[in-house]
C-alpha cells in the first residue's frame, strides 16, 4: 500500500512542491494519550479548563488547558480575552502538551560523579541531596570569591525565578542570549532615538496599518501570534506589504513588493529610502518639525545616498527604491516599519536599527494609528520582601567600559569572565543555568566549552535533557508550564492586562516548579525573608488582590484587562509630547552616540562577502518550532523532524546536488557540522546564500526523537561581528561550503 | 444543508496549526494526521509566486470512497459529511486507493480514519477545530445553503478552485485564489 508520503511526492508533479505535515509511519500505532485509550474525541463539556499562558515561546499567549475526567491533559485552546492569542494558539502552543507528555523529560535530580578510572556519569539523587549541593556551593563561592562570582544564564519565566534567587543571594552577574544574541541592537537603537524600547510583544499596530515594511523579519515563519493574526487582517484590508529579504519568505509571498536584497546591505537601502523621503520632500513635515531633533544634519548626511548609489550595493533597482519610499509616504503615518526581533546580523546592527527608527520618525509613524502604538503594562505590586543586597560588581562591569549602551548582560562577556586566561578583573567561578540551552542558542561553541570547563560548578534547571545539561554538576528537573504556578504575566499591550498560569496537572516524575526549587535553595542559604510563602499561589493571590482581583477570580477568567492609565494609545494631533531623550525630542541625530564617539547618524559600511565556492549562511525559523527547545516535542517533531539546507537550483547544479541528498557543511574557519543535513533545492533562496532553520542537530542522545536530526547552524557560526555600541554578536557573516562525503568518519564523536 | 470549507490561500502561512489542533481534538495517533499543508512554489528567483494550503477530506458529493466500501462503513450523513463507522470497517483499504486526495489513512486500531469536519463539534453548532485555531483566519466553514454562513460569505466575492475537478467527485473544499 502506498504511504501518503509517497503520494504527495508523486502527485505533486512540477518543480518546487514540498509537502509539510506528513505522516511518519515509523511510529506506527503510537497513541499519544495512552496506548489503550479510545479514539473518541473528548467532549468539551466533560473536561475542566485550567488557565495558563504558554511557555513554548516568549509571546506567552494565554490559553485554557482542557483536562478530562481521568486527569489527562487533552488539548490547549487560546483564551478569547487574551490580546496575545485572541483565542487562537499557534501550532507550538496547540502542541504544547507534547512538552508535558515527553517521556524523554528530566525525571529526577542528577549529580555528576567520577568513577575511579576518571570517567564521569550522572547519578540519580534525591531533591534534598541536589539542593544541598547547589546551596553549599553557593555558600562556598560567596565565602571564597563573593556572591558576584556566581553567574546566571537565564531565559523565560523559569529564569526569572533563578534571577530572584541570585539577587537575594547578592549576584547580578547574569546574561541571557535573548539580548546580545538576539534583540539587543533594537533596544539600543530605539532607546537612543525615541527614548523608549519597542518591548515585547512589539507595539506594532499592524491591524490598522496601511503599509508594513519587513526588513529581514519573517512573520508567518516566526509565529509571533498576534502579529501573524494582524498581518492576516492587514492582508484583508489591502494594506501594502513591503518585504526586504534575500530569501523568498512566507511574508515575501504575501507582499506587493519583495525586495530580494543582497545580504548585508540593508543599511544602504534604508539610507536611500531616507534620502528619497527627504529630497522628494515627501516626509511628514509637521511631525518632524514638532517632535524631532537633528533633521538638518540628517538631510546633509544622506545627500549623496541616492537610490542609484544604493543600487550598486543592494542590487535593488532605483525605481523600486523610489516607488517603495513613495508607498510609505503615501500611507504615512499609518506605516509599520517593523523593528524586527532577531537583529544581530553584521555587527553594525544598532546602526541599522537606528536607520529604521529614523525612517519611522520621518514618516511620523510613531504613536499614530497603524504605526507603532504606545503600549502599557500593568505594574505588578511587589510582594513584601527586604531590598536585594547591592552587589559589588555585576554584569555591567564585565566589559570594562566596552559596549556602553548595553542594557542587559552580554553572554559572551560572562563566558569570557569565566575563563582565567582572559584575565577579566571580575571572574566568574560558577553558573546557574535555567531555561536556555547555551550550546544551541549561542555562537562560538569553543568559547562556551572552554568556559564550561573553566568554572568550578554548573547547576542546570530545565525540563528536558538539553545539551547544556550535559555540562552540569547538578541537574534540577523542572516541571513544565502546564504543571506549575508561575509569575503573573503582565506584558505590555494596547490594553494593560494580566494572565494567570496555574497547574493543570501534577508534575510528572520527580520534577518540581522553578519557584519551589529556588525557594528550597533560598531557605538553605538563610534567605527566608525573600521566600516568605509556602506556595507560590500565595504570592500571586496577594498581587492579584492588590490589583483588585484575586486568584479565585483569575482561575475562572485566566486573563483580566485594566483601563489604561498612561493616556491614549496614540499621540493626538499636534499634542505636546516629551520624549525620554537628552533633547526631549526624537533624536534623528543621536546625542548619546555623538558623546560616546559612535556615528551619530548611521553610515553604510561594506561587510565581508563569501569567498569562491562558499555561500553566506542565513538562518531563521519554522512556524512549528521554537529554536532548539521544541525539536523533541512529538507533535511538532511530527510536523518537522529536521532542518534542511536551502540551495538555489543554480548552485545545486554546479555542485551536482540532489534534493534530499545528505551533505555536511564546512565553514570558512574549517568547522564542520556534526551531522549531515538534507539539501532542499529551491528558488526561494539567492545563489550567493544558503538558508537553514535554526534549532536542529541536537547531539544529546537522550532526546530520542531530535538526536542527530538535521544540522546545527550554530556550529557553522564561529565568526562573530561585535556591535561596539551594545555588545551584540552579529552572526550572518559566516560562509559555508558543501562536503558530500562524511568528514566525521574518523573523528571522535563530538559530545556537545 | 451542505457543509463545506473555503481555504484562503492568500492568508495561509502554512504553520500547520490546523494539523496539531486536529490531532489533539480528535485524538489522532502520533505519526498520522487528518489534515496537512502543501506548499506550491512557481517561477525563478526573483520572480516567484508561492502559496500554502491546508488540505483534508473533500467530503465529496460523489464520493468514490463511499461507493467502493464493501461493508457500508463509509457513508454520508446529513450535511454531506463523509464518515467511517469504525466497527463496520474491515480495514480493506479500498477507500484509501479510491480517494483522489489521499485523505484517508489506516488507523493502527484496524480501521480507516480521516477528517470528519469534527462532526462532534459541528453537531453542537461549533466550527471544526482547525477552523477555530487558525491564526490567520484562513479557513471558513459552514452551510452552503445558508447565504450568511461563513463559507458562503467567503465564496461570494472571491474566485476559487477545487482539487482534481476532473475526477468528478464534486469536492467540497474550495480554495480561494
Amino acid at each position: 500500500m502506498k504511504t501518503r508520503r509517497e503520494f504527495i511526492k508523486i502527485s505533486s508533479v512540477g518543480a518546487g512542491v514540498a509537502a509539510l505535515g506528513l505522516h511518519a509511519l515509523d511510529l506506527k500505532g503510537l497513541n499519544w494519550l495512552n496506548p489503550d485509550s479510545s479514539n473518541e474525541p473528548a467532549s468539551d463539556e466533560d473536561m475542566t479548563p485550567y488557565p495558563t499562558y504558554c511557555e513554548v515561546c516568549f509571546w506567552k499567549c494565554a490559553a485554557w488547558v482542557y483536562v478530562d475526567k481521568k486527569g489527562k491533559i487533552r488539548k490547549i485552546i487560546g483564551n478569547k480575552n487574551d490580546p496575545h492569542s485572541q483565542g487562537r494558539m499557534c501550532p507550538r502552543g496547540t502542541g504544547g502538551l507534547g512538552m508535558y507528555y515527553d517521556n524523554d523529560r528530566l525525571k529526577t535530580p542528577l549529580i555528576r560523579e567520577t568513577r575511579p578510572d576518571g570517567s564521569q556519569y550522572f547519578r540519580k539523587a534525591s531533591w534534598n541531596e541536589a539542593l544541598d549541593k547547589v546551596a553549599n556551593k553557593m555558600k562556598e563561592v560567596k565565602e571564597k570569591y563573593g556572591p558576584e562570582a556566581f553567574g546566571l544564564f537565564n531565559h523565560g519565566t523559569p529564569g526569572g525565578h533563578l534571577e530572584h534567587l541570585m539577587r537575594a543571594y547578592g549576584s547580578e552577574t547574569n546574561a541571557e542570549p535573548a539580548y546580545a544574541n538576539c534583540r539587543g541592537p533594537r533596544s539600543a537603537a530605539y532607546y537612543a532615538t525615541f527614548g523608549a524600547f519597542i518591548g515585547s510583544p512589539e507595539c506594532t499596530d499592524i491591524r490598522d496599518t496601511r503599509c508594513m515594511v519587513l526588513i529581514g523579519s519573517h512573520i508567518g515563519e516566526n509565529m509571533h501570534n498576534s502579529q501573524v493574526q494582524e498581518m492576516s487582517e492587514a492582508i484583508d484590508n489591502n494594506a501594502t506589504i513591503i518585504t526586504v529579504d534575500p530569501r523568498f519568505s512566507t511574508a515575501a509571498s504575501k507582499s506587493q513588493y519583495w525586495l530580494p536584497i543582497k545580504p548585508s546591505t540593508d543599511l544602504a537601502l534604508l539610507l536611500a529610502w531616507i534620502h528619497v523621503l527627504i529630497y522628494e520632500d515627501i516626509y511628514n513635515k509637521d511631525f518632524v518639525k514638532k517632535y524631532t531633533f537633528g533633521f538638518e544634519q540628517l538631510k546633509a548626511h544622506v545627500k549623496d545616498m541616492t537610490p542609484e548609489w544604493a543600487y550598486g550595493i543592494t542590487t535593488i533597482e532605483p525605481d523600486i527604491i523610489r516607488n517603495t519610499a513613495r508607498e510609505m509616504a503615501g500611507a504615512a503615518p499609518a506605516v509599520v516599519i517593523h523593528p524586527g526581533r532577531h537583529t544581530v546580523w553584521y555587527g553594525d546592527d544598532t546602526q541599522r536599527e537606528r536607520a529604521m527608527a529614523i525612517l519611522t520618525a520621518l514618516l511620523g509613524a510613531w504613536g499614530k494609528r497603524g504605526s507603532l502604538y504606545l503600549p502599557e503594562a500593568v505594574h505588578l505590586p511587589e510582594y513584601p520582601q527586604p531590598e536585594y543586597p547591592k552587589p559589588k560588581w555585576s554584569w555591567r562591569d564585565l566589559p570594562e567600559g566596552k559596549f556602553p549602551l548595553a542594557t542587559m548582560g552580554i553572554t559572551s562577556e560572562l563566558l569570557k569572565a569565566s575563563i582565567p586566561r582572559y584575565k577579566y578583573k571580575h571572574q566568574v567561578k560558577a553558573w546557574l543555568v535555567g531555561g536556555t540551552n547555551l550550546p544551541l542558542s549561542m555562537p562560538d561553541k569553543k568559547l562556551f566549552k572552554e568556559a564550561a570547563n573553566s568554572v568550578e560548578f554548573i547547576a542546570v534547571m530545565d525540563t528536558m535533557p538539553m545539551e547544556v545539561t550535559g555540562y552540569a554538576d547538578v541537574v534540577l528537573p523542572e516541571a513544565t508550564y502546564l504543571e506549575r504556578y508561575d509569575f503573573i504575566r503582565a506584558a505590555q499591550n494596547r490594553v494593560p492586562n494580566v494572565a494567570l498560569r496555574m497547574p493543570a496537572a501534577k508534575p510528572r516524575f520527580k520534577s518540581k516548579p522553578a519557584w519551589w526549587i529556588t525557594k528550597q535553595i533560598g531557605e538553605r542559604l538563610g534567605l527566608h525573608a525573600y521566600f516568605n510563602y509556602d506556595d507560590y499561589s500565595e504570592v500571586i493571590d496577594w498581587q492579584f488582590k492588590k490589583l483588585g482581583t484575586s486568584l479565585e477570580e483569575m482561575k475562572k477568567i485566566g486573563v483580566k484587562s485594566f483601563p489604561r492609565e498612561s493616556g491614549p494609545l496614540y499621540i493626538g494631533e499636534g499634542e505636546k509630547f516629551e520624549f525620554n531623550t537628552n533633547t526631549g525630542k526624537i533624536e534623528l541625530y543621536s546625542t548619546d552616540f555623538a558623546d560616546l564617539g559612535f556615528d551619530p547618524l548611521p553610515n553604510y559600511k561594506p561587510h565581508p562577502e563569501p569567498p569562491q565556492n562558499y555561500y553566506r549562511l542565513i538562518y531563521g525559523r519554522a512556524p512549528m518550532h521554537t529554536f532548539s527547545r521544541t525539536s523533541n516535542n512529538h507533535f511538532l517533531w511530527d510536523l518537522m523532524k529536521e532542518n534542511s539546507v536551502w540551495v538555489n537550483p543554480k548552485v545545486a547544479s554546479l555542485w551536482e546536488l540532489k534534493n534530499d541528498q545528505k551533505v555536511w557543511l564546512k565553514n570558512q574557519d574549517g568547522a564542520i557540522t556534526s551531522f549531515p543535513v538534507k539539501v532542499r533545492i529551491t528558488e526561494r533562496i539567492r545563489w550567493d546564500s544558503v538558508y537553514m532553520v535554526h534549532g536542529f542537530g541536537h547531539s544529546d542522545k537522550k532526546l530520542s526523537r531530535a538526536y542527530g536530526r538535521g544540522a546545527s547552524d550554530e556550529e557553522m557560526i564561529t565568526k562573530i561581528a561585535k556591535d561596539p555600541i551594545m555588545g551584540g554578536e552579529g552572526m550572518r557573516g559566516n560562509f559555508i561550503t558543501f562536503l558530500k562525503e562524511n568528514p566525521n568518519k574518523n573523528r571522535k564523536e563530538d559530545k556537545a | 444543508m451542505r457543509y463545506a470549507m473555503a481555504i484562503d490561500t492568500h492568508k495561509c502561512v502554512g504553520c500547520s496549526d490546523c494539523v496539531v489542533a486536529c490531532q489533539t481534538e480528535n485524538n489522532v495517533p502520533h505519526g498520522y494526521c487528518r489534515d496537512w499543508i502543501v506548499e506550491y512554489v512557481d517561477g525563478t528567483y526573483p520572480s516567484l509566486d508561492m502559496r500554502f494550503q491546508s488540505e483534508r477530506c473533500n467530503h465529496c458529493d460523489n464520493a468514490p470512497c463511499v461507493r467502493c466500501c464493501p461493508t457500508g462503513a463509509s457513508h454520508i450523513v446529513e450535511g454531506g459529511i463523509v464518515l467511517v463507522t469504525h466497527d463496520e470497517c474491515i480495514g480493506c483499504g479500498a477507500c484509501i486507493e479510491s480517494c483522489p486526495y489521499d485523505a484517508r489513512y489506516p488507523h493502527p486500531d484496524g480501521y480507516v480514519d480521516k477528517c470528519t469536519f469534527c462532526v462532534q463539534r459541528v453537531e453542537k453548532g461549533q466550527n471544526p477545530a482547525c477552523v477555530d485555531v487558525c491564526p490567520t483566519h484562513c479557513l471558513h466553514f459552514g452551510d452552503l445553503d445558508d447565504p450568511n454562513s461563513d463559507v458562503s460569505l467567503a465564496l461570494k466575492d472571491r474566485s476559487w478552485k477545487v482539487l482534481a475537478p476532473e475526477a468528478g467527485t464534486k469536492p467540497q473544499l474550495y480554495f480561494l485564489t
